[in-house]
C-alpha cells in the first residue's frame, strides 16, 4: 500500500493548477471564494473558457470533447477545480443529458447536440421531478402521445433548476400505463420555445428564484427528439444518475471551505472579533470536522485507486454520497457560526447573481452569503436520490436487507 | 497511490483470519479467560509458531522486518476474534521500546525468546491519580544509587501486568523521564492482577525502592517521553486496526442477526428505521478503515504528520467504535446486553479501546491546537 500520487499524477496537478490560475478571472474567483450566487453569464464564460482549454466536459467521450484521463487524474482535477475556486460546469450539461446523449443518442443528436451541450450554447435543464413523483420518481405521470410524427405533452414538471435559463429540457415521460411503472418512461428532449410550455419560478428560502414548474399544454415534441427506444427512459436516467463516482464525495469543496474558514477564523481572532473561548471551541469544530473529511478523502481515494485498477463495485464507494453531503452541509453551518449575527442581513438577487459590490479590499462578502448559502445546501441531500433513498439502496444491495 | 495488500501480506491475512476462525471462537476465548493470567499460553505459542510474534522486529534481531501494514492485517485479525493474548502489550509496546531504544546486549537478551513466545513484557506506564494522557508528568521516581538505581512508585491498568516476565516502567529522574527494564522478581516489586470491563487481564504495580543494575536504563536518560510518544504513536496504529475488526465482526453479526430474527411475523431486517443504522453502522466503519490504513500508513512520516495523521485516526475510530458498539447492542436488542453473547464483549473492547493511549477527545484537542492536519499528497 501507499498514499502518494505518482510525479505523472503531480505533474499533471501542475499542470491543471497552473492553467486555472492564470484563466479564472478575478471576479468569478472572489464570488466563488465569499460564495455568492453565480448568475448565468457567471457559468457561460467560465465553461466556454474551459471548452477552449478542452476541459470543459472530461468525463464525455474523447471523440465528443472528453479527456482520457485516468479516475485518478479526473478526481485529481476536480480537487484542484474546487481548491482554485472554479465555477463546475452545468451540471445539467456536463454530467447529466452529455453523456446520456453520447451513449444512446442517434448521430445525428450527437452532432446537433453535444458540441453546442459542451460549450453552453444550448443551457439544459432537467426535467424529471413531478408533484407527485419525487423520491418515487417512476410514479411520474406526464403523458406523451404519440400523434403522427410528434410526441403530444401534457403534464408538469417541479423543482426545475434553472428552467428560466433553459433552452432545452431533457424530460422523463410517460408513454404506456401498463406494466410495471418503471416500463412505459421515455426519455425526451425538448425546446423550451415550444408552444404550450409555461415556466413559473418558486421562490426558495435562500432567496433566489432557480427553481420553477414547468407545465405542459398539447406541447409537440417531434418523435425525432427522443432518445433510444420508447418506453425505456428510465434504463437512461439510471445512466445518467450513476456512471461517475470518483467525484462524488466533492471532497475538494470541502477542503476549499475548510482551509477558507480557517483562513476567515484567523483574521477575525486578529481582529478582535473572537474572543478567546470562542477560537478555541471553533478550532475545536473545525479540527472535528477536518478529521470526517481526512476519513472520507482516504475512502475517495481506496475507491479511485480500485476503479484506477479496474475493480468494479465496493462497499466503499456506497457511502460517498451521503457523507459527502453531510459534510458540505457541515461546513456550511460552520461559516454561518463564524458569520454571526452579521449575517443576518442578505443581499437582494436578480438573475445575474449575486453581483454586490466585489471590492477586494474589503474581503467581508462572505458574511451576507453565508446564510442563503447555508439555506441553499440544504438541497444537497434532496437531490439526485435523496439521503434516506441512497440508505435505502445501501441496505437492500450492500447489506442484503 | 495503491491500497491493495501484497501477496504476502494477503497471505498473512488469510492464514490469520483461519486462526481466529478455527482457534478463537467465543466459547474459545471464554475458556482462554479463564485460565491463569486471563489469556491461553497455547493460542500463545500458536501465534509464535506461525510467526506472528517476530513480524514487527529487524530481522537481525530475529524478526521479520515487518512494517506497519503488516502489524495492520495482524490486529485486524486479532480484533474479529477479540484475540486476548497479550500482542499488543509484549509485541507492539514493550517490544517497540527496545526496537527503539534498545542496546544490542538489551535486544539480544530478549527478543529471541519474545519472538518465540517464551518471554512476556508489558509497558507500565499510566499512575492511579495522575493526569490521564501524559508522557511527561509522572510521580514513579527513580533515584541514582551506585552504578544503578532505587524505583519507587505505582502503575495501574498495566496490560498483561499480571503475567508479564518484565516490565518497561517510565520514570521520572533527574534529567527528565526515562524508561527502565524491571524484572518482576525483584524484591519490592508488588503485582496485583486486576481484569479490565473489556475481559483483557491487568496488574496495578508498585515499586517500593526497587534496586535496578545500571543496564536497567532503556536508552537514555531523559529520553522517556520521546519514546513513549512514539510507542504510543505504534500502539494506537495498531488499535486502530484493531477496532477495524472488531467492528466489521459486530456488523457482519448484526446484519445476521437483522435477517434472521423474526418480530411481528417478519425479519427484523425488513424495517426501515433499522436498515438505516445499520447503514449508519456500514459508513462508519468504512470510514474508519479509511483511517486506520492512514495511521499504517504514516508511521513512516515526518514526526509532525505521522503525530497529526495517527491523531486523526484514533479520534475518528474512538467515535465510530462508540457509535457502531452502541448500535451494536441496540439492534440486538436484550441479546446485546449478555456476557453469554459476543456482541456484548465486542462494545466492551471498542469502549476500551476508546479510552487507552488518549481517547478521541484528547486527539482532537491536539489537532485544534497544532492549527490542523497536513495535506495529503
Amino acid at each position: 500500500m501507499n498514499i502518494d500520487f505518482t510525479d505523472e499524477d503531480r505533474a499533471f496537478r501542475e499542470e491543471i493548477r497552473s492553467f486555472l490560475a492564470a484563466a479564472l478571472p478575478a471576479d468569478l474567483r472572489r464570488k466563488m471564494i465569499e460564495r455568492r450566487h453565480l448568475g448565468k453569464e457567471d457559468i457561460v464564460r467560465w465553461q466556454r473558457t474551459m471548452n477552449a482549454r478542452g476541459w470543459a466536459v472530461p468525463a464525455w467521450p474523447v471523440e465528443w470533447g472528453g479527456q482520457p484521463w485516468t479516475p485518478t487524474q479526473r478526481y485529481i482535477f476536480q480537487e484542484e477545480m474546487a481548491l482554485a475556486h472554479a465555477p463546475e460546469g452545468s451540471p445539467f450539461n456536463v454530467n447529466m443529458i452529455g453523456p446520456v446523449i453520447a451513449r444512446f443518442g442517434t448521430e445525428e443528436q450527437k452532432h446537433r447536440f453535444l458540441p453546442a451541450t459542451a460549450n453552453i450554447d444550448i443551457w439544459w435543464c432537467q426535467g424529471f421531478s413531478e408533484p407527485g413523483a419525487g423520491s418515487d420518481l417512476a410514479a411520474l405521470k406526464t403523458s406523451a402521445v404519440l400523434d403522427g410524427d410528434h410526441y403530444v405533452l401534457n403534464g408538469q414538471k417541479i423543482w426545475t433548476t434553472q428552467a428560466q435559463h433553459a433552452d432545452w429540457m431533457f424530460a422523463l415521460v410517460r408513454t404506456d400505463n401498463t406494466g410495471r411503472k418503471q416500463q412505459g418512461i421515455t426519455f425526451l428532449l425538448l425546446d423550451m420555445a415550444t408552444p404550450g410550455i409555461t415556466v413559473r419560478p418558486i421562490p426558495s428560502i435562500d432567496g433566489i428564484r432557480d427553481l420553477n414548474e414547468v407545465f405542459f399544454d398539447d406541447v409537440r415534441v417531434p418523435a425525432g427528439n427522443r432518445i433510444g427506444e420508447e418506453g425505456r427512459g428510465w434504463d437512461y436516467a439510471k445512466h445518467l444518475l450513476g456512471h461517475e463516482r470518483s467525484g462524488i464525495a466533492r471532497i475538494g469543496l470541502s477542503k476549499e471551505r475548510l482551509s477558507q474558514l480557517r483562513h476567515l477564523e484567523a483574521d477575525m481572532a486578529d481582529k478582535g472579533m473572537l474572543d478567546d473561548r470562542e477560537c478555541a471551541r471553533l478550532r475545536r469544530k473545525l479540527a472535528e470536522a477536518e478529521v470526517e473529511l481526512r476519513a472520507l478523502e482516504l475512502t475517495q481515494l481506496r475507491v479511485v485507486a480500485a476503479d484506477a485498477a479496474g475493480g468494479g463495485a465496493n462497499d466503499a464507494a456506497s457511502i460517498l454520497k451521503v457523507k459527502g453531503t453531510e459534510l458540505q452541509q457541515r461546513m456550511t453551518e460552520l461559516t454561518l457560526e463564524l458569520a454571526g449575527p452579521a449575517g443576518l442581513a442578505v443581499p437582494g438577487h436578480d438573475d445575474h447573481g449575486d453581483d454586490r459590490d466585489l471590492d477586494p479590499a474589503d474581503g467581508q462578502g462572505w458574511i451576507a452569503a453565508a446564510a442563503p448559502y447555508y439555506f441553499t445546501m440544504r438541497k444537497v441531500s434532496i437531490f439526485g436520490g435523496s439521503n434516506e433513498i441512497q440508505k435505502n439502496i445501501i441496505a437492500k444491495t450492500v447489506l442484503g436487507l | 497511490m495503491n491500497f491493495d495488500l501484497t501477496d504476502e501480506q494477503r497471505m498473512l491475512a488469510e492464514m490469520l483470519t483461519s486462526f481466529v476462525a478455527d482457534r478463537y471462537g467465543f466459547e474459545q476465548r471464554l475458556a482462554a479467560m479463564g485460565e491463569p493470567g486471563g489469556f491461553s499460553r497455547a493460542r500463545w505459542q500458536e501465534l509464535a509458531e506461525l510467526g506472528v510474534l517476530g513480524l514487527p522486529f529487524d530481522e537481525a534481531d530475529g524478526g521479520l522486518g515487518g512494517a506497519g501494514i503488516e502489524t495492520m492485517v495482524v490486529m485486524e485479525a486479532l480484533g474479529r476474534g477479540l484475540v486476548l493474548e497479550p500482542f499488543l502489550a509484549t509485541v507492539i509496546l514493550a517490544g517497540g521500546a527496545l526496537r527503539i531504544a534498545g542496546s544490542p546486549e538489551q535486544k539480544t537478551a530478549r527478543i529471541g525468546a519474545v519472538v518465540a513466545g517464551a518471554r512476556i513484557m508489558a509497558l507500565a506506564h499510566s499512575e492511579p491519580h495522575g493526569p490521564r494522557h501524559t508522557v511527561e508528568r509522572i510521580a514513579t521516581r527513580a533515584e541514582p544509587a551506585g552504578a544503578g538505581w532505587h524505583l519507587r512508585g505505582a502503575k495501574t491498568a498495566v496490560i498483561a501486568g499480571a503475567t508479564a516476565d518484565e516490565f518497561v516502567v517510565s520514570a521520572a529522574t533527574d534529567a527528565g523521564v526515562s524508561l527502565f527494564l524491571v524484572d518482576r522478581d525483584l524484591p519490592g516489586t508488588v503485582v496485583t492482577p486486576r481484569r479490565g470491563y473489556d475481559g483483557v487481564a491487568l496488574a496495578d504495580l508498585s515499586f517500593d525502592g526497587v534496586v535496578l543494575a545500571g543496564d536497567a536504563l532503556l536508552g537514555a536518560a531523559g529520553q522517556g517521553s520521546a519514546i513513549l510518544t512514539e510507542l504510543f504513536e505504534q500502539a494506537n496504529a495498531a488499535l486502530c486496526a484493531e477496532a477495524v475488526g472488531v467492528m466489521a465482526d459486530i456488523l457482519a453479526a448484526t446484519t445476521d442477526y437483522l435477517k434472521t430474527r423474526t418480530q411481528f411475523g417478519v425479519a427484523i431486517g425488513s424495517f426501515q428505521a433499522l436498515q438505516h443504522r445499520a447503514v449508519d453502522m456500514l459508513m462508519q466503519v468504512e470510514l474508519a478503515r479509511s483511517m486506520a490504513i492512514l495511521a499504517a500508513l504514516s508511521l513512516d512520516r515526518a514526526p509532525r504528520e505521522r503525530a497529526l495523521n495517527i491523531a486523526a485516526a484514533k479520534a475518528k475510530i474512538g467515535q465510530a467504535g462508540r457509535f457502531v458498539g452502541q448500535q451494536a447492542v441496540q439492534l440486538h436488542g436484550a441479546i446485546g446486553l449478555t456476557e453469554e453473547y459476543k456482541v456484548g464483549h465486542a462494545f466492551k473492547r471498542l469502549t476500551a479501546i476508546d479510552a487507552l493511549f488518549g481517547d478521541a477527545d484528547h486527539h482532537l484537542d491536539m489537532i485544534a491546537e497544532a492549527g490542523g492536519l497536513i495535506p495529503l499528497g
